[in-house]
């Protein structure tokens, strides 16, 4: 057995120890634990730390730890009880000023997580989760969209010198009253040509002056509410990723909904505001003709302005006339200036936009332009013992800069403080060009003990599965048996090592891709073990026999080992949710597999075989 | 210890007529199956909703589904868990409904839960809403479309493979067998009643891949005694490599039979599915393997000459391990 090269031994061995490394911590379970975060102005410090000692102290709640790390509070529990009776009390005990929320604390020791070991993250369906549904207000954008062609009409009758037209929008669609039938008809025509989204009808006489009806036609809605929710989801996905969930999952539900499902995550808190926060942003004029300080003091501004605060406090006197608004912005990036070095937002808005910024821009030369960011997020209240839905709408000004040209599609904000400040300020502007409010319309936490239950079910039909084929390959193999057997261990060590590295979700599913691995990784077993019989029939000796066994049964095993490959490469790429955890699982076990029970076996055999020279019969 | 006599040499070959013959037959009927009875899909793929409901007392089952049908759920599906107090109740989104405008749709899939609350309600006050979940009908045809453009891709994907590795008549053989298992594989579970949710699409698509390693072992066989004897009597060399493979065959299905079984019996109600298709594909694949895979890689005849290999560039490179 000296053709077996040393190197291999030492790459089984450092993949042995490796494996077993990285596949410990999953060995620990995690544990409940609630923590305390400080809402945007406050800060969680040794104080509030005492006020929640006090809350659990008053309220006898057993605790195992309280720790401030990373800004926040983290108290972990012996169980789940006590973990929702501290939530309460915390919750009652801190006010408002703080977020409370559910949580497991990982448990796994500081030297692991140190060397980047941490435990596999479990999904849904095993350690319970968050499942969001989330209806995206398409009504909201037809409005918006409907608001604009009555403007679009308004524009196309000023340009065609035609006074006294009245737009409005009706029940109907949108009406448009002109003082004669001729003037009505060029404004017919000039829609018909300019505004091709719109179906014009003939409307009633209101009021001695003859009128007509536009609508948008049925595709172009169809279209609006697509790319909506496609924007959505789209934006969705950013967020969850800045969540730092593992596999999460976002797909669009018929013609207006998102379903957003967040394994592991007890924190709804965290997630709502994340999901449930939608910001939009507009364009507008400052106006210059009031002094702000003079207008804060006296309380008065023109009846077309509005005093708007930017987010540390400092006011500023807008127009309420909205120039640009998010939607037409096409796409917004950090970059930097070139003509002084320093960082920039470059934006670049669509046509409708362009034209309307570079109608603004032509008469407002070095005037001061806002941009702000308008937030919503959804409040739920119990009035009377009924749910009432509200929204808290918070406005603040994000950008303020003064106009130093005439500019239409592209442009950039200058003078930002930082590339901080500006790749942030692009992250604003990109989330606030998201179309549509989005509220949360059902909310499901999958209960621990659901998922409990289950992960008991297939560890045990691991454990079970696992036993069955060691003690049938032990008892047919024999000695062999017992090495494939020790291979086979090593295959599920690696597996779970591996998973855990690359931090991949374990489903249900899973836990049937790990199951079939370990039936049918042993195929490599059987084909190197039969093999090695065949050679010892024919009269070959015992370590020819099994060089022949290994080398014979190779071509065989790659070329079964590819083909699965392939069937577990088709499920990754179709299937959705759980069946691609199944996939995943399969491929890295089929990949493992080849490793252990190939090279992990014929080390072992070079160990066992190679010193004593003269063996007279095998154990196969 | 022997599962299978290693000197044995049984002519299979000898049957293949009538083994042909009856694979036709059975995959006939298998499709006739499939599209007649139709298969039962899960709620993954037909969209709908299921709502699990927990009674304080016992109630009887036909007690729930009159309640249902009295609250207007007629084609409501209900199904115990073992016990006497939990039941799930699956709604199929009607048709008719999503012909509606979409809003009314949208919000009476969100009140089906609250629905069949108030209709239990009616005669028994203790019924509550444990979990409900809701599926819509256009993600479940979407998911239907999935699975089946995933079928044909690890297919033809194989195939490709084998064309290349070994030789087109292989590549058609095993293209062939794999239609022939999953339909029969289908088939029989359609028999069982069982639904067809993702985890039984999964399972599907992991018998293709493991009947695909049982052809391939065998074909690699076939190829190699083709290679190294001198005469070339293709029915016998088809024998004498399912005869030598066999013992192996049988012993790798025994380890993931145990594997696999473990699953429908311990795994739990999620895993079930799993579990049996999986069981019932293992001993699917064995069988075409024998009887179906190889007797038509003699009627397309396979012969010596096709497996040579055009150039050898160091084949021993290629086959250490």
């Amino acid at each position: 057995m000296n053709d077996f090269p040393r190197w291999k031994h030492f790459l089984v061995a450092a993949v042995a120890l490796l494996g077993i490394l990285y596949a410990i911590p999953s060995l620990y379970q995690k544990q409940p634990a609630v923590q305390v975060l400080a809402n945007k102005s406050g800060v969680v410090d040794e104080a509030v730390k005492e006020r929640a000692l006090q809350a659990l102290q008053t309220r006898k709640v057993t605790f195992d730890e309280v720790i401030i790390k990373d800004e926040r509070l983290l108290v972990t529990f012996p169980n789940t009880d006590s973990q929702l009776a501290a939530a309460s009390a915390l919750r009652s005990d801190l006010g408002d000023g703080f977020t409370v929320a559910l949580n497991l604390a990982s448990t796994v020791p500081a030297w692991l997580r140190a060397i980047g070991a941490n435990s596999m993250p479990l999904g849904l369906d095993l350690q319970g989760g968050v499942h969001f549904l989330m209806e995206v207000d398409q009504k909201s954008v037809l409005d918006v969209q409907e608001q604009r062609y009555v403007d679009d009409i308004r524009s196309l009758a000023r340009d065609k010198n035609i006074r006294n037209v009245k737009v409005s929008r009706g029940a109907q669609g949108i009406v448009v009253q002109a003082s004669s039938s001729e003037d009505l008809d060029v404004i017919a025509l000039a829609i018909g040509r300019d505004a091709t989204d719109l179906i014009v009808s003939s409307g009633p006489s209101i009021g001695g002056s003859p009128s007509l009806i536009a609508k948008v036609k049925p595709e172009r809605i169809k279209q609006i509410a697509d790319n909506t929710i496609k924007q959505n989801v789209a934006t969705l996905r950013n967020r969850i990723n800045s969540l730092g969930v593992a596999e999460p999952m976002i797909v669009q539900q018929g013609d207006s909904r998102i379903v957003v499902e967040l394994p592991g995550l007890q924190d709804t808190a965290e997630a709502k505001k994340l999901l449930g926060a939608t910001a939009t942003l507009d364009y507008r004029a400052v106006d210059e003709s009031v002094n702000v300080a003079e207008a804060i003091r006296t309380g008065s501004v023109p009846p077309d302005s509005r005093i708007y605060y930017f987010k540390d406090g400092r006011p500023a006197v807008l127009k309420k006339k909205v120039i640009v608004t998010g939607d037409e912005l096409v796409d917004a990036s950090s970059a930097v200036d070139e003509q002084t070095g320093t960082p920039a937002v470059s934006v670049t808005l669509n046509s409708a936009g362009a034209r309307k910024m570079l109608d603004f821009t032509t008469q407002n030369v070095g005037k001061g332009m806002a941009v702000v960011l308008v937030e919503r997020t959804p409040e739920v209240r119990i009035v009377d013992g009924k749910e009432v839905r509200s929204a808290k709408i918070t406005e603040e000004i994000i950008s303020l800069a003064t106009i130093r040209g005439v500019f239409s599609n592209k442009f950039q904000t200058t003078g930002l403080d930082s590339a901080k400040a500006a790749s942030e300020l692009a992250l604003m502007l990109r989330s606030g060009s998201l179309a549509a409010p989005v509220d949360i319309v059902q909310e499901r936490v999958i209960g621990s003990t659901l998922g409990a239950d289950n992960i008991r079910k297939g560890v045990t039909a691991v454990i079970v599965g696992l036993f069955l084929v060691v003690v049938f390959v032990a008892f047919y193999y024999k000695g062999f048996g017992l090495i494939a057997n020790a291979a086979l261990l090593m295959n599920l060590i690696l597996l779970v090592a591996i998973l855990s590295i690359f931090q991949a979700t374990l489903t249900l599913p899973g836990i049937a891709g790990i199951v079939l691995t370990l039936g049918m990784a042993i195929d490599a077993n059987v084909l190197i073990c039969e093999r090695i019989r065949e050679e010892l029939r024919i009269g070959m000796t015992p370590l020819a026999a099994i060089r022949a066994g290994y080398e014979k049964a190779w071509a065989t095993i790659l070329d079964a080992n590819v083909t699965h490959l392939i069937a577990a490469f088709g499920l990754m790429a179709f299937g959705s949710g759980p069946i691609r955890g199944f996939a995943i699982t399969l491929a890295i076990g089929i990949v493992t597999s080849m490793f252990t029970s190939v090279t992990g076996t014929h080390s072992l055999v070079a160990l066992i075989f190679g010193r004593s020279a003269k063996i007279k019969s095998l154990s196969v | 210890m022997e599962l299978f006599n290693p000197n044995s040499n049984i002519d299979f070959m000898r049957w293949r007529k009538v083994s042909l013959t009856v694979s036709a037959i059975l995959m006939v009927l298998s499709a006739a199956v499939i599209f007649v009875r139709g298969l039962d899909y899960g709620l993954d793929f037909t969209g709908g909703a299921n709502v699990e409901v927990n009674y304080e007392k016992a109630i009887d089952v036909a007690d729930v589904r009159a309640a249902l049908t009295a609250g207007g759920f007629d084609k409501a599906v209900v199904q115990t868990f073992g016990g006497t107090n939990d039941f799930a109740i699956r709604i199929v989104s009607d048709e008719n409904a999503s012909s509606t405008t979409e809003e009314a749709s949208a919000v009476a899939n969100d009140k089906i839960a609250a629905n069949v609350l108030k209709a239990l309600n009616v005669t028994r006050p203790d019924a509550k809403v444990t979990s409900s979940e809701f599926v819509g009908a256009q993600v479940g045809d979407e998911l239907r479309n999935d699975g089946l453009v995933a079928v044909i891709f690890v297919i033809a994907g194989i195939s490709i493979y084998l064309w290349i590795r070994f030789e087109w008549r292989f590549a058609v053989s095993a293209v062939a067998s794999e239609l022939h298992d999953t339909l029969l594989t289908v088939a029989v579970f359609a028999l069982t009643g069982r639904e067809f949710d993702l985890p039984a699409l999964a399972a599907v698509l992991s018998v293709v891949g493991y009947s695909i390693n049982d052809k391939i072992v065998v074909f690699d066989r076939v190829r190699e005694i083709f290679r190294s004897s001198r005469k070339g009597d293709s029915a016998e060399i088809l024998n004498r490599s399912i005869n030598s493979t066999m013992s192996r065959t049988i012993m790798t299905g025994v380890t993931t039979a145990l594997a696999v079984g473990t699953l429908y019996f311990l795994g739990g109600p999620a895993l079930e599915n799993f579990g049996l298709i999986m069981l019932i594909g293992i001993f699917i694949g064995i069988a075409s393997s024998i009887f179906f895979a190889n007797p038509i890689l003699l009627l397309l005849g396979v012969s010596k000459q096709d497996l040579m290999p055009v150039e050898k560039n160091d084949p021993e490179l290629a086959r250490r391990p």
